[in-house]
């Protein structure tokens, strides 16, 4: 054993109470700041908004809020079809970058930038890329084409493409990386005896990596779907929610009823997210505590 | 020297046609704002690809604060400091603390915190911020440093516990045995044993929390209020309240801004892709 601790002779521990040793005693008081932290800033919040949301005139009123269900579908689609594209485009870029060569080493970590700097200046940086008399791409369109370039954020289709767009920009990184794991975990010899068979590149993914794979890629999309409904800042950074609050997310409407001080409004909005959130939380919580 | 076959040139050839969209897909958001950083106004505004008179004039303006907006920059960047180093030291404690507590003493009760840590940890952020707002106000914190410290760790802690878990779950059990039977008491075991073995780990989750809360934007707008107290991302969010934004200057403060989480990813990449993305694919 290479590990020599202090001189000390402690006295081989007393139980305390005859059901609690010294380690179990240590081991309540070691969890308990995270119980404090858990009980004050978890429990209490949650319990406290579940309470002002009690009313039902509060989802009477957000039923008749015209931007409540505009937010929900947007919610749905940034979901639905971001995440997908998202991480279909991921699975695609880790076959990529698992490739061994010394450029897309190094390709790989500028590739990773956008994961690792703040979303502030990068999301802004975007917002004035698509500023229409300013912004640098529309300078491009007018250069090429003659053209004045459409005014990007005032369209909300296009709006909340783009929101989607930064959103992808800003974590697709992260999940190229752990899909790369995922891929390298697979044994080589595999490949190799398939090449001997002469398989082709669709029936090696077909029949090697995706099975080996699919469990992961999974459960990454129900968590990036999770995490991605909170995703406040691709949509407020870069839309502000307009033009005309049409671009509104579930977790930018929160903020703005509570900005516009109907905070009993922004919880019953979350309300209505918890049937859907919950199983996936749930589902997620079981996966991950094995 | 071997000349490339056919073959090998056309697979490189499809490589490079991944790489290089990939490349200008992750640089061109980046590029403009260092562009922007270099840039005096009417360059920036003029959409070109590479300033006329590249200058870092901005940076100068920056530093000595020499615009409304920036005129607490120092005062800022030092609370988004002090913030990020609060909560880096606060995780790190909390966590270990209770990764220990669970995986190495087997305290009672210990599945079911770790699971409701797990469940903290899927409660999107966006959501939480709502009823935190509230929670602070009635702790009396709201404009207060400790309210942003002490979301930023209720955020950070769960997923701490939970990669510190999985790692010392891998430490033999012998090892608590053998310090037991030379006599080591349980905080010996903790501070000899366990917490040198587990330093890469920890060295990853401090890094995690520090670049949580360094980068965190809506819990700091939410929280701090103040010109004063706010952190250097909400200073950025407040210069989008002029109609005429001196977009140079944002986006050199952003540039400055972003340095340092970039600097501290770099330098933890060994240990960050190591000790954060294991837990992932293991599921």
């Amino acid at each position: 054993m290479a590990i020599t601790l202090s001189d000390d002779h402690a006295i081989p521990s007393q139980p305390l109470s005859p059901r609690l040793t010294t380690p179990q005693v240590w081991g309540i008081v070691l969890i308990a700041p995270y119980l404090l932290v858990f009980l004050a800033f978890v429990v209490y919040p949650v319990c406290y908004g579940l309470w002002l949301a009690r009313a039902p005139s509060n989802y009477v009123a957000l039923y008749n809020d015209p931007i409540f269900a505009r937010a929900a579908v947007n919610t749905l689609i940034f979901l639905v079809i971001g995440i997908n594209i998202k991480m279909l485009i991921a699975l695609f870029l880790s076959g990529f970058f698992a490739q061994q060569r010394t450029w897309i080493k190094w390709l790989s970590v500028i590739f990773i930038l956008p994961w690792a700097v703040p979303s502030i200046p990068t999301i802004l940086s975007v917002r004035f890329m698509l500023n229409p008399e300013w912004g640098m791409v529309n300078h491009l369109i007018f250069n090429l084409t003659g053209d004045d370039g459409p005014n990007w954020l005032n369209d909300p289709t296009v709006a909340l493409t783009m929101a989607i767009g930064v959103h992808i920009w800003k974590s697709l990184p992260f999940w190229t990386l752990i899909l790369m794991t995922g891929r390298l975990a697979i044994a080589q010899d595999l490949f190799e005896a398939a090449e001997v068979d002469g398989a082709s590149w669709w029936q090696k993914f077909r029949y090697i990596t995706w099975p080996s794979l699919q469990t992961l890629y999974i459960t990454c999309s129900l968590l990036s779907m999770i995490w991605t409904l909170g995703d406040f800042n691709s949509v407020y950074l870069l839309t502000g929610g307009g033009p005309a609050d049409l671009t509104h997310v579930l977790s930018t409407l929160g903020i703005r009823y509570l900005r516009l001080d109907q905070l009993s409004l922004a919880m019953a909005s979350i309300v209505c997210a918890i049937p859907f959130v919950l199983p996936l939380m749930y589902f997620m919580m079981k996966r991950l505590s094995r | 020297m071997k000349l490339p076959t056919l073959r090998e040139v056309a697979t490189e050839t499809r490589l490079l046609l991944i790489g290089i969209p990939v490349f200008l897909w992750t640089m061109i958001p980046i590029y403009h704002m260092f562009l922007f950083a270099i840039s005096p106004k009417e360059d920036a505004f003029s959409g070109k690809l590479w300033p006329d008179h590249p200058t870092l004039h901005n940076f100068e303006i920056v530093f000595k604060q020499q615009h409304y907006f920036l005129r607490d920059f120092y005062v800022q960047f030092w609370n988004s400091l002090v913030i990020a180093a609060a909560v880096g030291v606060l995780t790190l404690f909390i966590a270990t603390a209770a990764a220990f507590s669970i995986s190495r003493l087997r305290v009672p009760g210990g599945r079911i915190v770790m699971n409701l840590a797990l469940f903290t940890y899927f409660i999107p952020a966006a959501f939480l911020a709502v009823p935190m707002y509230r929670t602070m106000g009635n702790y009396g914190l709201l404009n207060n440093h400790w309210a942003l410290i002490l979301a930023m760790v209720t955020i950070a802690s769960p997923y701490a516990i939970w990669v510190l878990k999985q790692a010392s779950d891998k430490l033999p059990v012998e090892l608590d045995e053998a310090a037991v039977m030379d006599g080591a008491t349980t905080l010996q075991i903790f501070r000899l044993v366990y917490l040198p073995l587990m330093m890469p780990s920890l060295v990853a989750i401090g890094t995690y929390a520090v670049l949580l809360a360094w980068n965190e934007y809506l819990y700091a707008f939410l929280l701090l209020s103040n010109d004063r107290e706010i952190t250097l991302p909400v200073a950025l969010g407040n210069f989008l309240a002029a109609d005429d934004s001196p977009w140079e200057l944002l986006m050199t403060t952003g540039f400055i801004y972003a340095l340092p989480p970039a600097a501290i990813y770099y330098a933890f990449r060994r240990y960050m892709v190591g000790g954060l993305t294991a837990g992932a694919v293991k599921s």
